[in-house]
């Protein structure tokens, strides 16, 4: 969608790059050698942007018409939701104000490290509990891709933290360590943004130093 | 689970419509028919005759994003020219084609129907691929996963990459699976993609998700399948209509499993063993973790109990599995049973899983043992999610009557002497898995 009003000439097909295209990367750990796709290098990108158009040729016998080419038109969509956090609502308080919260299960003590209300396999109710603030990575990886809105941050890396003590995982952003540097077991140690926008990004980790764990203000472990 | 009280269902007949990149030519509906018409052609069944037999029909598609059309399945109904017959829509994920086949399984075993039609599709470009990226992650919890990074390829390397972890899977053995199905497809004229690789041309790929390169993930389609399921009732109407004998292909078991949405919250438990399996075999393996698909365990257990398979290796001629991802067709292997966990890596690369007969370019010691996708999967097929599970059950169909040279235009790809096939279909990040069994019946 276009940010402000232009005219059609403006528009005419892909002269400019659509905002948020993905510009072409190659990894660090794939070589740049080669690819197999090596065709789609020298295909002009397809993009959204298009003339506006008010009239279409048309034949003058209807037998024709089945051979037409297809008239195709852009259909805006966008919406705002009101998403309740409901339940789980108290997490995203939590991390405004650098609190990391999970969830124990009265009945069987499970532990949740992404919080759920009712325990999964007791159907118990759980209570709110601190999780720790330095974990492991779990697993990995790197995105070089990925959807529309997520675009612009690419290559970023997500990770699944365990936690001691702590029955199951939680997913975040890896900060501070480039793809090679990434293993799993390594500790990591969270970190918090000072303007909350109440999302699960609120937290993030980075590579556990003991330097950057004196600045911390979440270093109380 | 038993089929107690369930009648026989048989697979009639199938139609796939070429899956493309993008289908501009026609809306969602014609697309449907071209599946439908096929099905119909291919039992010499004129639309009149087929109206007077089909008792009801399963519609299945995975998104209402991708089109911004809801109840789009009832305009394939009013199109197909269906109505008033029942219908319903199925939606499951990556699993939708594979739920709407069980679920015309079901109203024919039941003896609530003689004849149903299952048909699903995607018409997935209509959005550009970001975008569509963006609706497949919506299926993944919206306040903690999505937002995070929402991206189905990253989940599915992050599985991996544990995979890679606890068993010393590598690359080189997952790229094996991009090779197989992608040459496989040269042989497939439905196929969307047509690529004769190397393991160095899958690793040098442009990366998309650590580890994961372009040619290890499948591709957004357009494209519809269906399948006609009957009973024995149903196919004898449908064959004094045709006027010819049929070969007889039944389901002769179905299964299903899910897991937790988010693949933080999975277990690290007790593995879920099959009859070929003991616990021995898996100590100190904590289970599933995010490894492993326990859905996809549950969906083979319950589908191979129902037929009477004992050892899938041994007991099945061929399997179509939801690949849309080599790694996850590497998982999934084990899942199955066709190796143990943590050996799916090793058994990729042994070509037990290649189609024997066709040159690979690879050396392969065990080539053949039992082939894979030998359709091309959805790596190489395209995977219009309504669709996909439904094209597994036509290509299955194909082998099971012997009619994939007729088919493709091509005997390569027709295993010999199928007898009993699988199909897998897999949402999300193994959230719903199903598994059904399709036998030639002697």
């Amino acid at each position: 969608m276009p940010k402000k009003s232009r005219g059609a000439a403006a528009r005419a097909g892909g002269r400019k790059q659509a905002a948020g295209r993905p510009r072409r990367r190659r990894s660090a750990r794939g070589s740049g050698a080669a690819p197999a796709g090596a065709t789609e290098l020298f295909k002009r990108p397809e993009s959204m942007e298009g003339t506006v158009v008010f009239r279409v040729p048309f034949p003058e016998a209807l037998d024709d018409l089945k051979g037409m080419t297809p008239v195709i038109v852009k259909q805006p969509y966008r919406i705002d939701y009101v998403h309740s956090f409901g339940q789980d609502s108290p997490f995203f308080a939590g991390l405004a104000n650098g609190h990391l919260l999970g969830t124990r299960c009265r009945r069987c003590d499970y532990t949740y490290a992404t919080p759920r209300l009712a325990c999964m396999y007791c159907a118990g109710e759980t209570d709110w509990v601190e999780l720790p603030k330095v974990g492991r990575v779990h697993t990995f990886t790197t995105c070089y891709f990925g959807s529309e809105e997520f675009l612009p941050e690419c290559p970023f890396n997500l990770i699944l933290v365990e936690f001691e003590g702590v029955d199951t995982l939680f997913l975040a952003r890896l900060l501070g360590a480039t793809p090679e540097a990434i293993r799993v077991g390594m500790e990591v140690q969270a970190r918090f943004v000072r303007h909350a926008r109440f999302k699960p990004t609120d937290v993030y980790f980075v590579p556990r130093s003991p330097s950057r764990e004196r600045r911390s203000p979440a270093g109380e472990v | 689970m038993a089929l107690k009280g369930m009648r026989p269902v048989y697979v009639v007949s199938g139609g796939v419509s070429k899956f493309a990149k993008a289908r501009p030519d026609r809306t969602f509906q014609p697309i449907v028919k071209e599946a439908f018409d096929a099905a119909l052609a291919d039992v010499e069944l004129d639309f009149r005759r087929a109206n007077e037999l089909i008792d009801g029909t399963v519609g299945c598609y995975f998104s209402d994003h991708f089109m911004r059309q809801l109840k789009a399945a009832t305009m394939v109904q009013d199109y197909l020219g269906l109505c008033p017959k029942p219908s319903h829509r199925i939606e499951g994920g990556g699993a939708t084609g594979g739920l709407g086949f069980q679920e015309g399984w079901k109203s024919v075993a039941s003896g609530l129907m003689d004849v149903c039609l299952v048909f699903g599709w995607e018409t997935m470009s209509h959005v550009e691929t970001w975008k569509g990226n963006e609706f497949i992650a919506l299926a993944s919890d919206v306040s903690f996963d999505y937002p995070v990074g929402g991206f189905y390829s990253g989940y599915y390397a992050m599985m991996v990459v544990r995979h890679m972890h606890e068993f010393g899977t590598t690359v080189e053995q997952m790229a094996h699976v991009s090779v197989k199905n992608h040459t496989n497809a040269l042989h497939n004229p439905y196929s969307q993609k047509r690529l004769r690789l190397t393991i160095a041309d899958v690793r040098a790929a442009p990366m998309v998700a650590w580890p994961l390169t372009r040619h290890d993930i499948c591709v957004m389609s357009d494209g519809a399948a269906c399948v006609l399921l009957a009973s024995e009732d149903g196919l004898e109407r449908i064959e004094r209509s045709s006027g010819r004998a049929l070969p007889r292909v039944v389901v002769t078991g179905v299964g299903r499993g899910t897991d937790a949405m988010r693949m933080a919250d999975r277990p690290h438990g007790e593995v879920i063993l099959l009859p070929h399996e003991k616990a021995s075999d898996y100590k100190g393996l904590k289970y599933p973790g995010v490894h492993s698909f326990r859905a996809g365990r549950m969906a083979s257990k319950q589908a191979y109990e129902m037929a009477g398979i004992a050892n899938p290796l041994r007991d099945l001629s061929f399997i179509e599995l939801h690949d849309a991802y080599t790694s996850s067709e590497v998982q999934t292997y084990e899942d199955m049973g066709l190796c143990r966990y943590g050996e799916g890596g090793p058994f990729a690369a042994s070509g037990r899983t290649f189609m024997p007969g066709i040159d690979y370019g690879l050396k392969l010691k065990g080539q053949g043992t039992i082939p894979v996708n030998p359709s091309g999967g959805l790596i190489a097929c395209g995977h219009p999610v309504g669709a996909t599970g439904l094209m597994q059950a036509v290509f299955a169909l194909w082998q099971l009557q012997g009619t994939i040279a007729k088919h493709f235009a091509d005997p390569v790809l027709q295993v010999r002497n199928a007898r009993r096939g699988a199909i897998h279909s897999h949402a999300g990040t193994g959230t719903y898995v199903t598994v059904s069994i399709l036998e030639r019946e002697h």
